[in-house]
């Protein structure tokens, strides 16, 4: 009869080098979140608008008489200015728990304690919801361009419109890299999900509404510089050669922008440590 | 023999409190307790030698890596049982400890094999499809053990492994930890005096943030022959200062029975002389069985 070894049994395979370790994070972490069906109705609900961008793009092309559909930059431009919408409940619902969940659950430690450094976990938390937001706002703004070639059977219109890829493109980086890193700093503050996805709202919402209020009252364009999402908007006007509503240099409000991502990354710094210490 | 673990002045701060003080020492092979109570420092001890924490001054070299300057090297070749409840939420336990070891380094179809395997030998087999969060505290510690060893570490570090576990699931887990022993060095941090006797051969022992003592337990609790429980008549006091002048060590004087520690280079009729001379009656002498909790005693000075 034979008689199987219950004792400890070494390892003998293979093992992977340092390198890339950040994708084993952020593909458990896209993993996780698309088993639930809640996030994927989500997800299928964000390209609503892409179904019916692609019909006034057929119906813009193919069509003599309905050229008032006949795409244009702006056509772009206010498809992705209108998945802010979906990129902001995307980031609450992917982004939230991201480092906040695994703070509660001390986990932290558990990954530094891994050959990983804190760059990779953060990368790998990084490009779980970047993943997600592209997915949203790259990705079918790119489609639709692709579609308009399609439907009108020639590269004329990409040609005439040059800064047409490069704004779609910086665009979606910056808005995916703002909500994903500020959302990801709030993450860290604290250990519940539900409060970092309340600060979020907070920073997304009060910012905006207290901007304007700040502008009506004082007639001071400076004060978008308050929020984060209208600051995008300045910058993205420029890259889509549009006449923006808000009169500040787009040279402030990309600095503005980078000021906040860099106080994104102090506090995610400060915060994804393995040991607490309270000295 | 080979040290897995060697540490040369070693400081560790935690702000202006000093938890590891110029500590020096080496960990041989095979199962060494660290011993020492809340706040000797033990955890601190481990977290540095992860990398986790870094020394204000001092070198450690973990299986020939320098700590401080291959850090994810080390990690590589050492599983970590951490003190606390710790998991990585929204996963059951064979994608938690696959997953651990993918981050290890495993590749993904090797990890899953080997997370079947090493939840087999922790006796989570059965349970291996349940969410971590489910778990009992006595499941939890085993899964913890199993995320240590998915990627078959050459040195573990267990701190406190066996809190919360009921007396069954303790000695289920220091059974295990006896077996990984053989092929892996293991450092099993505890203040439970016993699992230590019971699954280590060495001994460390520290006392705010200084090695108190170490070495082979054995060695350590001496000659049986060479401690003897004492009852004495007469001025204690002055017996007991007479015995520490010919250096032999007393302890737990106030009580009824002192515990007396006769070097191996002194014989033992010393006792007999000195009470003699400082007109004492011994009225009970036994010799004792020396335990750890005498050696962690004396080490502490109690």
């Amino acid at each position: 009869m034979p008689i199987h070894n219950q004792g400890y049994r070494r390892y003998a395979g293979e093992r992977m080098g340092r390198h890339g370790r950040w994708l084993v994070i952020a593909r458990a972490g896209i993993i996780e979140r698309l088993r639930e069906r809640r996030f994927l109705a989500l997800m299928l609900m964000a390209w609503l608008l892409f179904l019916v961008r692609a019909v006034q793009l057929y119906v813009g092309t193919t069509l003599v008489r309905a050229s008032f559909f006949a795409p244009s930059d702006e056509t772009f431009h206010s498809f992705l200015n209108q998945q802010r919408l979906f990129v902001f409940f995307i980031t609450i619902y992917a982004g939230a728990g991201l480092i906040a969940s695994d703070r509660q659950a001390n986990a932290l430690q558990l990954y530094l304690s891994k050959p990983i450094t804190r760059h990779d976990y953060i990368g790998g938390k990084l490009a779980t919801l970047a993943t997600f937001l592209t997915v949203v706002t790259w990705v079918p703004a790119m489609v639709l361009l692709a579609l308009q070639v399609l439907f009108s059977g020639s590269l004329e219109f990409v040609a005439s419109h040059p800064r047409l890829v490069p704004a779609i493109t910086i665009t979606s980086v910056l808005q995916v890299t703002l909500a994903s890193m500020t959302m990801l700093a709030l993450s860290s503050l604290s250990r519940s999900r539900r409060f970092a996805a309340m600060l979020y709202a907070l920073v997304a919402i009060f910012t905006g509404a207290l901007e304007r209020v700040l502008q009506t009252a004082t007639g001071t364009a400076a004060w978008v510089l308050l929020s984060p999402q209208n600051t995008l908007l300045v910058v993205s006007d420029a890259l889509f050669g549009i006449e923006s509503e808000r009169e500040i240099p787009v040279a402030v409000a990309l600095i503005a922008i980078v000021m906040l991502l860099g106080i994104c990354v102090v506090v995610l710094e400060r915060r994804v440590r393995p040991v607490d210490v309270v000295a | 023999m080979n040290s897995p673990v060697v540490l040369e002045n070693v400081t560790v701060n935690y702000g202006s409190h000093q938890a590891l003080r110029d500590v020096s020492v080496a960990f041989p092979e095979g199962a060494v307790g660290l011993l020492g109570p809340n706040g000797a420092g033990k955890s601190t001890l481990i977290k540095a030698l992860l990398g986790l924490l870094r020394p204000a001054s001092g070198t450690m070299h973990v299986l020939g890596h320098d700590v401080a300057e291959a850090p994810l090297a080390v990690r590589a070749r050492v599983g970590y049982m951490p003190e606390n409840d710790t998991h990585i939420p929204g996963m059951n336990a064979v994608s938690f400890v696959a997953y651990c070891g993918e981050l290890c380094g495993l590749p993904n179809a090797d990890a899953m094999q080997r997370a079947h395997e090493v939840l087999f030998y922790v006796g989570l087999g059965e349970a291996r499809y349940r969410n971590v969060e489910t778990y009992s505290t006595g499941m939890k510690q085993r899964i913890k053990l199993a995320q240590a060893l998915v990627h078959d570490p050459d040195l573990l570090l267990l701190d406190e492994p066996t809190n919360g576990m009921d007396p069954k699931g303790r000695e289920e887990m220091l059974g295990l930890i006896r077996d990984i022993a053989g092929p892996i060095s293991v450092i099993l941090s505890s203040h439970v005096l016993p699992d230590v006797d019971f699954a280590c051969d060495h001994v460390v022992v520290l006392h705010k943030g200084v090695v108190a003592t170490h070495g082979p337990i054995a060695a350590l609790k001496g000659d049986s022959a060479r401690v003897f429980e004492v009852r004495v008549k007469g001025d204690e006091t002055r017996f007991v200062e007479a015995l520490r002048e010919v250096g032999i060590e007393s302890h737990g004087e106030s009580g009824d029975v002192m515990r007396v520690f006769v070097p191996a280079d002194r014989p033992a009729q010393l006792l007999f002389e000195v009470a003699a001379r400082q007109g004492v009656q011994v009225r009970h002498l036994r010799a004792s069985v020396p335990s750890l909790e005498e050696v962690f005693a004396r080490a502490l000075g109690d």
